[in-house]
């Protein structure tokens, strides 16, 4: 029998007959307990498997990058800071440090803003799921595969060569370029064109999530401020915006990490050559190229302590909003 | 106004489930790249993201049944122990077709089943494998830098337990027996080489050349200077290749490094003990940068276009450039593989630029180790390196063989280069393949930033110095 089949049998039967059998374990277990503790104790025995598992796959690992980190090369030695000094000396990772600066700062402005901007657009149009489908479509696009579509985009040939690349076959015959664009570091220029792509793809996701919360004003709070002279801009500055301001951080936050953790596109697209390296990149040369494990793990250390803020402002927020309801 | 409501919710919940989705996809894209190692590089535009283990993809070559008879024969006279042997390397396409084809008769011979595994990412797989404990009997290594590195960690087998050593050291050129002994031990044989810096050309533009090859540098250049008019620019030159981008150009300093200073100055730069700063260094990459600037469509055309298709302006209709430098598994790759041998084009060995290392020829090629010494994997090397598997590996043309017993190659092209390699006065193996992984990628960037700003030539090569201090000492 074809192994494959074995295993979708174990999976199907095997994992439910295991929940079931550990709650009712779990059940046997608590006979100890006088009947004033259970309901105490219980929920704790539920949880146990899904903390164990964090604590091998995410706690444990995360305590044995931050030792590698102080350690060297091979983690043999310890080495104190000097991973650290390294990345905050190095050209190549200050440099990667700048662009991540870049990612975030515009990627948040870029996917916030136009998110926003279509989502009150459409929300006054007929054709609005249409709309919104067409913008949504390439965030179900791998990073990998979107990356490919605009090397083709970008793509250069020389003078008088045909361009195959779909911005310079437009820009050729007017007179701009040919534009070598993922080889232009002039202020930051193949950065931002990375930007673009990962916009093109996380623009949908604003969207949605701003849509969504859009549809959920009250309209008769709209309705009642027009009734009261309000132009349809005071309508949007004074009521709708700040009702979306919880909204727009979660997306502002969710997109920040995204820009922090970018790698697929920088690393098909560039491979951070051209002045274009990004932190999640360097960590994987240090890493996989290098086979340096102790600068590795301190990139990604550093790059952990970089999105932590970001995280604690979320959990806040989201908390927060548990609170109201 | 309720209706409108409930269609933000519906919205809201397909959103969080095609984020999850989006998610997924993204994640495992970015979990699985695929690196090409400089070794790797030559095939990786073929299949950039090959499948592991996909035998059926191509189709089998065909191979005289002679040969197979040879070869089955002596297969015959290994042991049969039956059970199998797991593989890993990163061929896909046609060349692993071509690799599974050779391994047939030695599966039918001795009843071992040959398990491949293909990967474009060898240095992860083995470098993860190595922590883990996880690894294949016989792997293709990286590079010799790689193999230095785990025959350090006591990962590769003593090969001289498992070959036949008074057979294998009298086929094999003993440069290519040194490169794979660390230590006294030998820890890796060469299933196939290839010769680099050979300079290809269309015959019916420049001529036939191939009798009558520019002999010196300065009889190529007068060669250029007359036929300048024939095409847009003398070279061709391209470096885009992934994540490996800028190896090409490697190869064309190496050339340079090696006609102008010889293989001994060649060997001390690889080892660290030739400054990049070295003004014999920097005078070589002038060289480079002189054929930068004449090449076709100049610095932005060479870092962006791919190596593969380095060569396809030759080709074009009026050409784009006359020559381009490029290792000999050029034939298989871009518009040479729809182009005709000898008509279309040839190739004549990099010409001499200081007389007494004419004849130094620079080479690379797949390395084979053993992880785990079993009966299964010694009958399978002692099988890959003789000249009977060697022979049927080089019969469909796409690859020169390591074995000096291999003379049938299928053309006349193929038997000038396996010439070459075997006539060699010395012969270099591929030098950034061999320096520390930390230098070796210092070495591509340091070359992309050259071709995009020539005028920071000594900051690039200051920066490599720096990169050479650390690197050849763990840190």
């Amino acid at each position: 029998m074809d192994p494959r089949l074995i295993t979708a049998v174990v999976v199907v039967v095997g994992v439910p007959a295991v929940l079931v059998g550990y709650i009712m374990a779990t059940e046997q277990v608590l006979r100890i307990f006088p009947e004033r503790l259970k309901p105490r104790i219980r929920p704790w025995l539920w949880l146990a498997p899904a903390l164990a598992f964090l604590f091998v796959y995410l706690v444990y690992p995360t305590i044995g990058t931050a030792v590698r980190s102080l350690q060297d090369q091979l983690g043999t030695k310890w080495v104190g800071l000097n991973n650290y000094a390294w990345f905050f000396s190095d050209s190549g990772t200050l440099s990667a440090l700048k662009n991540n600066v870049i990612w975030v700062v515009l990627l948040t402005v870029l996917t916030v803003g136009f998110g926003l901007l279509i989502a009150v657009l459409v929300d006054r149009v007929r054709y609005e799921s249409v709309a919104k489908s067409v913008i949504f479509m390439p965030l179900a696009i791998s990073g990998t595969a979107a990356s490919v579509i605009w090397l083709f985009m970008f793509a250069y040939q020389p003078h008088g060569a045909a361009q195959t690349g779909t911005l310079n076959a437009v820009l050729t015959p007017v007179g701009v370029g040919p534009v070598p664009f993922m080889t232009v570091s002039n202020f930051s220029l193949n950065t931002i064109l990375l930007v673009i792509v990962m916009t093109w793809m996380w623009t949908g996701f604003g969207m949605v999530i701003i849509s969504a919360a859009l549809k959920s004003i009250n309209p008769e709070l709209l309705e009642a401020s027009r009734v009261d002279g309000a132009n349809e801009w005071q309508v949007f500055r004074n009521i709708i915006f700040p009702l979306l301001t919880p909204t727009l951080a979660v997306v502002a936050t969710t997109v920040i990490i995204t820009a922090l953790k970018a790698f697929d596109i920088v690393y098909v697209m560039t491979n951070g050559n051209f002045d274009t390296q990004v932190i999640a990149n360097a960590m994987y040369q240090e890493l996989f190229l290098n086979d340096d494990f102790g600068r590795g793990s301190a990139i990604a250390i550093v790059l952990m302590i970089a999105i932590i803020p970001v995280m604690a402002v979320n959990i806040r927020r989201f908390q927060a909003q548990e609170a109201i309801r | 106004m309720i209706q409108g409501r409930s269609h933000g919710i519906r919205i809201g919940t397909a959103v969080v489930a095609l984020v999850l989705v989006a998610g997924a996809c993204s994640s495992s894209a970015t979990s699985a790249p695929t690196a090409a190692p400089a070794t790797a590089a030559p095939a990786s535009a073929a299949a950039a993201a090959s499948v592991a283990g996909v035998a059926s993809a191509a189709p089998a070559p065909s191979l005289s049944a002679s040969a197979v008879a040879a070869a089955q024969a002596y297969a015959a006279t290994l042991g049969k122990p039956g059970g199998s042997v797991s593989v890993l390397a990163v061929w896909g396409g046609p060349e692993l077709a071509e690799f599974l084809a050779m391994v047939k008769p030695f599966e039918d011979a001795t009843g071992i089943t040959v398990n491949y595994t293909g990967t474009r990412d060898e240095t992860a797989v083995l470098t993860t494998g190595i922590a883990s404990g996880q690894l294949p009997d016989i792997a293709g290594l990286p590079g010799p830098a790689q193999m230095q590195q785990y025959a350090a960690a006591g990962k590769l087998q003593d090969l001289s337990t498992m070959l036949d050593m008074s057979a294998y050291t009298s086929q094999t050129p003993s440069s290519l027996v040194q490169l794979g002994t660390v230590s006294g031990k030998l820890v890796g044989v060469f299933l196939d080489v290839s010769a680099k810096g050979q300079i290809w050309y269309d015959p019916k533009i420049v001529g036939d050349l191939a009798s009558n090859p520019p002999a010196t540098w300065t009889d190529l250049q007068t060669l250029i200077t007359q036929d300048k008019s024939k095409a847009q620019a003398p070279w061709c030159f391209s470096v885009a290749s992934g994540a490996a981008s800028g190896w090409p150009a490697t190869d064309v300093l190496e050339s340079f490094v090696l006609h102008t200073q010889g293989p001994d100055y060649y060997n001390n730069w690889w080892q660290g003990k030739v400054k990049w700063t070295d003004p014999g260094m920097k005078a070589d990459w002038q060289q480079l940068g002189q054929m930068v600037a004449e090449s076709y469509g100049g610095a932005n055309q060479d870092l962006t276009a791919n190596f593969a298709n380095a060569g396809d302006p030759l080709f074009t209709t009026p050409p784009g450039c006359l020559f381009l430098h490029q290792a000999s598994f050029i034939t298989g790759l871009g518009a040479f593989a729809n182009e005709q041998k000898l008509t279309d084009y040839n190739f004549f060995p990099f010409p001499a630029i200081t007389p007494q290392y004419a004849n130094a020829v620079e080479g690379a090629g797949d390395l084979f180790g053993a992880f785990h010494n079993t009966p299964q994997a010694a009958e399978l090397m002692k099988y890959l390196v003789s000249s009977q598997a060697q022979t049927l590996f080089v019969a469909p043309g796409e690859f020169l063989s390591a074995n000096k017993g291999v003379a049938n190659y299928p053309n006349p092209m193929n038997q000038k280069l396996g010439a070459i390699l075997s006539g060699a006065t010395s012969f270099v193996f591929d030098a950034s393949d061999q320096m520390p992984t930390p230098m070796q990628t210092a070495f591509y960037q340091g070359l992309l930033k050259y071709i995009q700003y020539p005028d920071q030539l000594d900051s690039i090569l200051q920066n490599l110095d720096s990169t050479q201090a650390s690197s050849y000492t763990t840190h």
